[in-house]
């Protein structure tokens, strides 16, 4: 390290106090941010669970979806003009919807149910335990293994349930690549059992799931499955729509927004001010520096180095402690849902150099206009 | 007496404009020479700390020149007159202005890392300055450990450090009692002091005149008297 630095370091680090301000403000701001956004990720990637778990490459649904869970019943000819459409591989209904289970203890349980299209079993899980065929076993049904998975006292292969009144029988357990956002269980079964044991409305087709026969296909469905009047989207756009859904129709994005700004700036005031305050009290310092012949890009170099040095730091501290928040909230709540992404540790990344950013320019413009003149005369 | 160090022709300075406007400096020229100790007097407010900025190159003049060594100093870029400052010339401030999250000894490396020299080096060297103002056991303290004529002493060490051409004393003695103010110019004397050296101070204290080999009087912004002190002590 260059000795001018080695002085930065020394007249920023050995002022204790006021260094520890500084940081506690950025990584306040960074801990802030991250918890926000991680939250925010983890919903989000909760509320498009179903669709990833899945797999499916297109998704016919009623344009009016907007959350996977919520689904809006299509008639059956939607099914058969799909199957017909130039470039569809092979078209297959799925099932969601909600039950209530009773579980051996007497308690009541809500679960979600997929029901898998009977002939293929398009959108089947990976199972960890028992058979897939024996889904067709009489009340048969796949517990996934989840987070959630307690709430039906941990049941194995052989457990009896009552599912809407009807006989349940779990056949098998599963593992599913994303949790779900509601925080319930989720079993599978066959299209038609779901929809004996689910009282439903005259349309049962929740969506329907297409297999392309190739990716240059899948505008040309599209474009048929509009005439019908229904939408076809591919996994990523409906990972979207329920994104956007979450983001800006229920309020959530912009309540993280606005935290995420709030904790910005607050960070921002804390450590700039604090910077401020520091330059100010360090001013005849460097304007002593200036008078014995340190050059303006010199003191420029110390400034923007004492800012970064204190960001980094905080960042770091911030990131460590916001995980270290989240670890712990896992280890007490499995289906705690926040997630740090690349994306949540940029973003924090660059509002801490902003934050640097403008403390260095306000103390920079303040080093410049100091005269050694000034210092001189005391 | 030996070669000029600093030559100011007809230096001028004002501050403000119109009503406000105050001539700080009025037409002034001197030289100072290497070998020489210069002394700067005058009351308050007449002028002294600004003629002294503008020779060392801290304030730009209105009208006139100053040549260090030979060149016009205000002629050159503000990081050549920087350069120059760093190279030829140390200053001890009026209030000292050591550095108080810095160690002693680091306050005196301060101008040779400007200077680029490496961290352990320039700490090694400041040792050694430390040592010529008898101060080498307290280089581990921070400056406000020290009493104001040891901090003085820093000063002083951080001023030389450097090796500079031309030394700068603003008010050196201003904030000790006798003693240590004459000590202090003493040692400047008769250790700094050298054939390769100029050094000027402005100075109030009438006690320490007998050191002085030239003594320049100014008044309200002009020089009114330049003598030399044939009987100086040496
Ligand atoms: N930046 C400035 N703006 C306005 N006036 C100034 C400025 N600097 C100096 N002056 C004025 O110039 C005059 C000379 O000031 P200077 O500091 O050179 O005096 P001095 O002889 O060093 O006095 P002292 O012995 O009190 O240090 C004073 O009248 C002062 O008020
Ligand atoms: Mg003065």
């Amino acid at each position: 390290m260059s000795g001018i630095l080695k002085i930065a370091l020394k007249l920023l680090v050995n002022d204790k106090s006021k260094f520890i301000a500084l940081l506690v403000g950025i990584t306040f701001a960074v801990f802030l941010m991250i918890m926000m956004m991680s939250m925010f990720s983890g919903i989000l990637s909760r509320s498009s669970s179903s669709v990833y778990n899945v797999g499916a490459k297109i998704w016919v649904m009623d344009p009016a979806v907007n959350n996977a869970t919520s689904s809006i019943p299509m008639p059956d000819y939607v099914l058969s003009s799909a199957r017909s459409i130039n470039g569809v591989k092979y078209a297959v209904p799925i099932y969601f919807g909600n039950a209530l289970v009773k579980l051996k203890s007497g308690a009541y349980q809500a679960v979600s149910v997929v029901g898998l299209d009977d002939a293929t079993l398009y959108g089947r899980p990976e199972l960890i335990e028992g058979k897939i065929e024996d889904i067709y076993a009489e009340s048969a049904f796949i517990v996934v293994k989840d987070a959630e998975f307690k709430k039906l006292e941990s049941p194995a292969v052989g457990t009896e349930f009552e599912i809407n009144d009807h006989r349940g029988l779990v056949v098998g357990l599963a593992k599913v690549a994303s949790g779900g956002l509601f925080g319930i269980p989720t079993v599978y079964t066959t299209y038609n059992r779901a929809i004996t044991y689910i009282p439903s409305m005259r349309f049962t087709t929740s969506y329907i799931l297409i297999e392309p026969k190739h990716e240059s296909d899948i505008p040309f469905i599209q474009q048929q499955i509009k005439k019908l009047g229904y939408q076809a989207l591919t996994r990523d756009q409906f990972v979207k729509k329920i994104s956007d859904f979450y983001t800006y129709q229920t309020g959530m994005g912009m309540n993280v927004l606005m935290m995420t700004a709030i904790s910005f700036i607050v960070g921002l005031s804390i450590s700039g001010q604090t910077f401020y305050t520091f330059i100010l009290e360090n001013l005849e310092r460097f304007g002593a520096l200036k008078a014995i012949g340190a050059k303006g890009h010199e003191l420029i170099t110390m400034i923007l180095f004492q800012a970064s040095f204190t960001a980094l730091i905080g960042y770091g501290l911030g990131v460590g402690l916001a995980s270290g928040l989240m670890i712990l909230a896992k280890l007490r709540l499995p289906s705690y849902a926040a997630q740090v992404t690349y994306y949540n540790l940029t973003f924090a990344f660059i509002m801490v150099l902003i934050m640097a950013g403008v403390s260095s320019y306000i103390g920079v413009r303040k080093v410049l206009q100091i005269q050694p003149f000034d210092i001189f005369r005391g | 007496m030996g070669k000029v160090a600093i030559k100011a022709n007809a230096l001028v300075k004002w501050f403000g404009e119109g009503e406000t406007k105050t001539t700080a400096v009025k037409s002034a020229s001197f030289e100072a020479n290497f070998g020489e100790l210069l002394y700067i007097v005058g009351p308050s407010g007449s002028g002294k700390t600004t003629l002294l900025s503008m020779i060392s190159g801290i304030l730009k003049p209105n009208e006139g020149s100053v040549l260090v060594e030979g060149k016009d100093i205000w002629q050159m870029k503000s990081d050549d007159i920087a350069d120059l400052r760093l190279h030829k010339i140390g200053f001890v401030f009026q209030d000292y202005h050591l550095f108080p999250r810095l160690t002693t000894v680091e306050n005196v490396a301060i101008p040779l890392i400007l200077k680029k020299m490496e961290w352990n080096e320039a700490l090694k060297v400041g040792l050694e300055y430390l040592d010529i103002v008898g101060l080498k056991d307290r280089a581990q303290l921070q400056p406000v450990k020290l009493s104001g004529g040891e901090q003085q002493r820093v000063a002083i060490a951080r001023a030389i450090a450097g090796h500079p051409d031309i030394l700068i004393f603003d008010e050196p003695t201003a904030s000790l009692d006798g003693d240590t103010g004459r000590k202090i110019v003493e040692f400047v004397k008769t250790k700094i002091l050298n054939a390769e050296r100029c050094v000027i101070i402005v100075t109030h204290d009438s006690r320490i005149y007998e050191y002085a080999d030239s003594i320049m009087k100014m008044e309200d912004g002009n020089i009114i008297g330049f003598e030399r002190n044939t009987n100086a002590i040496p």
